[in-house]
């Protein structure tokens, strides 16, 4: 039985040591904003943010995150940051499909978090995990940059 | 800029951003069954037996025999099975789904079953092909009189690679038996396609058959067939077990087993004299995979497309889309004509060279304009703005003196600078629009005054819930929070046919306006009321036989400059994309976002397909790299700024103006890649994709002749 943090709430999962967050937070807590795209680490749909840091939960054994803080979408979506993301990404169009985009708005969020004024460099490597088919990630960039114009002093 | 044009908040954005939307995986629902396709190992075989261990209680093995109506896929037409018949035709040809409640147990039966083959020859090459499935020709003016007169031919032949949609949602479907009807939910563009195979697979009754779309994570052409084919597939398994059976594709089934955009090799002939071109001889062969499902009408739009924006006045022709034992080609945008545009625009700036002038000036000199015909003896009917296009471009760019510059170069670092010149057909190719779609559109007010589209139109990302409830809106006068849309079902909607071909906006969405200004005429507050509207062909179109490829194969055209800037380590081969730039005609944009997004999607996608993204088949005729590891897509790294604008050139049948998009922003992006590669390395190259490896190729080469 392993136990974690997730969004803010203290839960033990039953599943096996070695099953993959990913199929962990859809299947047993019915998380279906943590999307998969590709089940192996290359696409960045299921992106979750671990212990702060941005990690693909395809990848992740739940096993490993014993006492670990994971933050989803679902929890994600209460911040007054999320806010900030939200109007920017809205202001340019930046969602169509939108499946990459609960990995894409947490890729935001750390990338923020490390760096209130990234730069567009900054930007393109911080989202570089996450593929989207849609957009030719220009609107993207754009939103990021707006959101961290927009926060000032939240992040 | 337009009123309509203005941007604003997507319909579909609060519920995609907070991760609430659901797609078709999202759904659980209760005596679900979860079902995996046992797809052939042989490219080529006939089946000898299919042994099956036993099968632990609650599981089960659905095949043909399970399918009641007719064991075909209705598309085009209905060669593809839904389970394999006496032979496999591709490896991963579904020959049996096994359906169980666990998926990982579903997994080791699959596992655990053996089929065996007697091995059958293959075809992989398509130039050595002996099944055609279609063989299309068509001419104007006198191509041999043309030649006979000519100063010179110049003759050279093209190819182009499959490429993968990678949506970002595989395919996925769920369905269930319910009340003595099947109902279908899914990730799909065409849920009226949907329903015309499932009708005719179960032998149902049409009217017995519900087919709802889900939130659709992406299609861009890989959602219009595919979805059919395993609707019918999880429709057999839900009826044999009289349970929700959900099947949704993991990312290396859905790289191998599902619908690419067609390879070609094109040759193009071409007469010139005093330095015009006055006759070109066109001869295409498209890699139709193992069965027909779009490539008739893919070829078609190839070949109308294979003259582009230039005025020709003597062309021969011929194209075929032939069998290979290769997953099945399909839609992908564009549809056909990126693969003719390609050629076309590399056989331009070579001919150009060859003839010691500047590759721009060259076409601009062919360049049609309004008034001209088309290629197949129609008419343009309207203004050609690619003058002033092009004059924007160079604005932006400094193409013409970078681009001389960039022809004489030395040292390790060096770059280049290429152009393309292209457009889309909007619409569906020729009469189909009025002689076998027949739309029709509905608007439903609710005695609140709250109006609701009814459309079997989908958004799958490209933003037509908002631009449809724009146009209804603003023709309406009302708040664009008054007019709501939901997902289609087919329960509800009318059949305004598929969402493709570029068609939503120009054609579904001007049937919106006219519905919503009958609306407005008769609005009578606190009552329900619904108006329907049906589609009329222009009276301004010359009626297009398909017999003869002659008469107007769209109302009109979207058009696109595209350039694209390289920097080239000629020591490592490494190629880094400086900028790309789009100038697009797409009439009047309904939305600025939602454009631009469509403009820069579509330009990085073709980017994409022109660089780096390559299906890498084995001789057995696997494909090798079926994972986004091994089969590279742009990501944000790759992209330089890209930058797209938009002219405007309101299309005086389109709704506020509108014509097609989403198709337009692919087809430059190959050549001008391209072109920009040869400009970098003083080379004429004749293929995409161009990766790196390639370069190294050239680059050896010329070190060599060194």
């Amino acid at each position: 039985m392993i136990s974690f943090m997730l969004n803010g709430t203290k839960v033990v999962s039953t599943a096996r040591a070695n099953e993959p967050l990913l199929n962990v937070l859809r299947n047993e807590f019915h998380l279906s904003g943590v999307k998969c795209g590709c089940n192996e680490g290359e696409c960045g749909a299921c992106a979750v943010i671990l212990d702060g840091r941005l990690a693909n939960s395809c990848m992740v054994a739940l096993g490993s995150i014993q006492g670990s803080k994971v933050i989803t979408i679902e929890g994600y979506r209460t911040t007054e940051r999320f806010t900030v993301l939200d109007m920017a990404y809205a202001s340019v169009g930046a969602v169509q499909c939108g499946f990459c985009i609960p990995g894409m708005i947490l890729a935001s969020e750390c990338i923020l978090a490390k760096n209130p004024n990234p730069t567009r460099a900054e930007i393109q490597a911080g989202i570089s995990g996450n593929l989207c088919r849609c957009t030719g990630y220009n609107a993207i960039v754009a939103a990021i940059g707006i959101a961290a114009k927009e926060g000032q002093g939240l992040w | 800029m337009e009123t309509i044009s203005k941007a604003i908040k997507k319909k579909d954005h609060d519920s995609k951003i907070s991760g609430q939307a659901l797609y078709a995986d999202d759904y659980v629902m209760n005596g679900m069954l979860y079902g995996r396709l046992l797809g052939s190992s042989k490219a080529r075989a006939r089946i000898t037996a299919i042994i099956i261990p036993d099968l632990p209680e609650g599981y089960l093995v659905v095949d043909k025999y399970d399918v009641p109506g007719t064991n075909r896929v209705q598309i085009i037409q209905d060669d593809t099975p839904v389970f394999a018949e006496e032979t496999v035709e591709f490896v991963g040809d579904p020959i049996l789904m096994v359906v169980g409640p666990e998926y990982n147990k579903v997994e080791s039966i699959l596992e655990n079953i053996v089929v065996l083959y007697e091995e059958l020859v293959p075809t992989f090459n398509m130039r050595k092909a002996d099944t055609v499935f279609f063989d299309y020709h068509y001419a104007k003016g006198d191509f041999d009189k043309a030649q006979d007169e000519a100063d010179h031919i110049f003759e050279e032949t093209f190819q182009t690679g499959h490429q993968e949609h990678a949506y970002l949602e595989t395919q996925g479907i769920i369905a269930y038996p319910h009340a003595g009807r099947m109902v279908i939910r899914g990730s799909m563009q065409c849920p009226y396609y949907v329903h015309t195979a499932v009708t005719k697979a179960l032998g149902y009754d049409a009217r017995n058959v519900q087919v709802i779309q889900e939130t659709t994570g992406g299609g861009f052409g890989g959602k219009e067939d595919f979805p059919s084919i395993l609707a019918c597939q999880t429709a057999a398994a839900a009826l044999k077990t009289n349970r929700p059976v959900k099947v949704i594709f993991n990312r290396r089934e859905d790289m191998a087993f599902t619908s690419k955009r067609h390879p070609s090799v094109c040759t193009y002939k071409v007469a010139v004299k005093d330095n015009m071109i006055t006759g070109m001889g066109i001869d295409l062969i498209l890699n139709g995979g193992a069965y027909t499902t779009h490539s008739s009408v893919v070829l078609q739009r190839a070949l109308i497309s294979s003259s582009g924006v230039y005025k020709i006045d003597n062309l021969r022709v011929a194209g075929r889309a032939v069998k290979t034992n290769m997953v099945p080609s399909g839609a992908y945008r564009g549809f056909g004509s990126p693969q003719t545009i390609f050629a076309l625009e590399m056989m331009m700036d070579h001919v150009a060279r060859k003839l010691g002038t500047e590759s721009l000036e060259f076409k601009e000199k062919h360049m049609v304009k309004q008034g001209d015909t088309t290629a197949t003896s129609g008419k343009h009917h309207f203004h050609v703005p690619l003058p002033e296009m092009i004059q924007r471009i160079n604005e932006l760019t400094d193409y013409p003196a970078k681009r001389k510059r960039y022809s004489r170069q030395s040292g390790r670092y060096r770059r280049g600078m290429g152009l393309a010149l292209s457009f889309h057909g909007c619409g569906f190719t020729g009469s189909a629009e009025g002689e076998h779609i027949k739309p029709v559109v509905r608007i439903r007010k609710a005695a609140d005054d709250q109006v609701e589209i009814l459309t079997g139109n989908t958004d799958m990302g490209q933003g037509l819930k908002t631009t449809f409830c724009k146009i209804v809106g603003e023709t309406l006068g009302i708040p664009f929070e008054q007019v709501l849309i939901e997902n289609p079902d087919t329960d509800r909607v009318p059949d305004s046919g598929p969402t493709v071909a570029s068609r939503s906006i120009m054609i579904v969405g001007s049937l919106l306006q006219q519905a919503a200004e009958k609306l407005r005429q008769i609005w009578q507050t606190g009552e329900e009321q619904i108006v329907e509207e049906h589609y009329v062909e222009p009276k301004f179109i010359i009626p297009f036989d398909l017999e003869r490829f002659r008469g107007d194969a769209y109302p009109t055209y979207s058009w696109a400059v595209n350039a694209v800037e390289v920097e080239i380590d000629t020591l490592t081969a490494e190629t880094r994309i400086l900028g790309a730039w789009g100038i697009y005609d797409v009439g009047v944009p309904i939305d600025l976002n939602i454009i631009q997004g469509q403009m820069q999607g579509g330009l990085l996608q073709g980017i994409g397909y022109a660089a780096m993204e390559k299906i890498d088949y084995n001789a057995q005729g696997i494909i090798r790299n079926n994972n986004f590891s091994d089969y590279s897509i742009p990501t944000a790294m790759d992209v330089p700024n890209l930058v797209t604008e938009v002219i405007n050139n309101p299309y005086t049948h389109g709704p506020y103006g509108a014509k097609g998009a989403g198709e337009l922003s692919f087809a430059g992006a190959a050549p001008a890649y391209v072109e920009a590669l040869e400009n970098a390395l003083g080379v004429d190259l004749n293929k995409v994709p161009f990766t790196m490896e390639d370069t190294m190729g050239v680059l050896r080469e010329v070190h060599h002749h060194d």
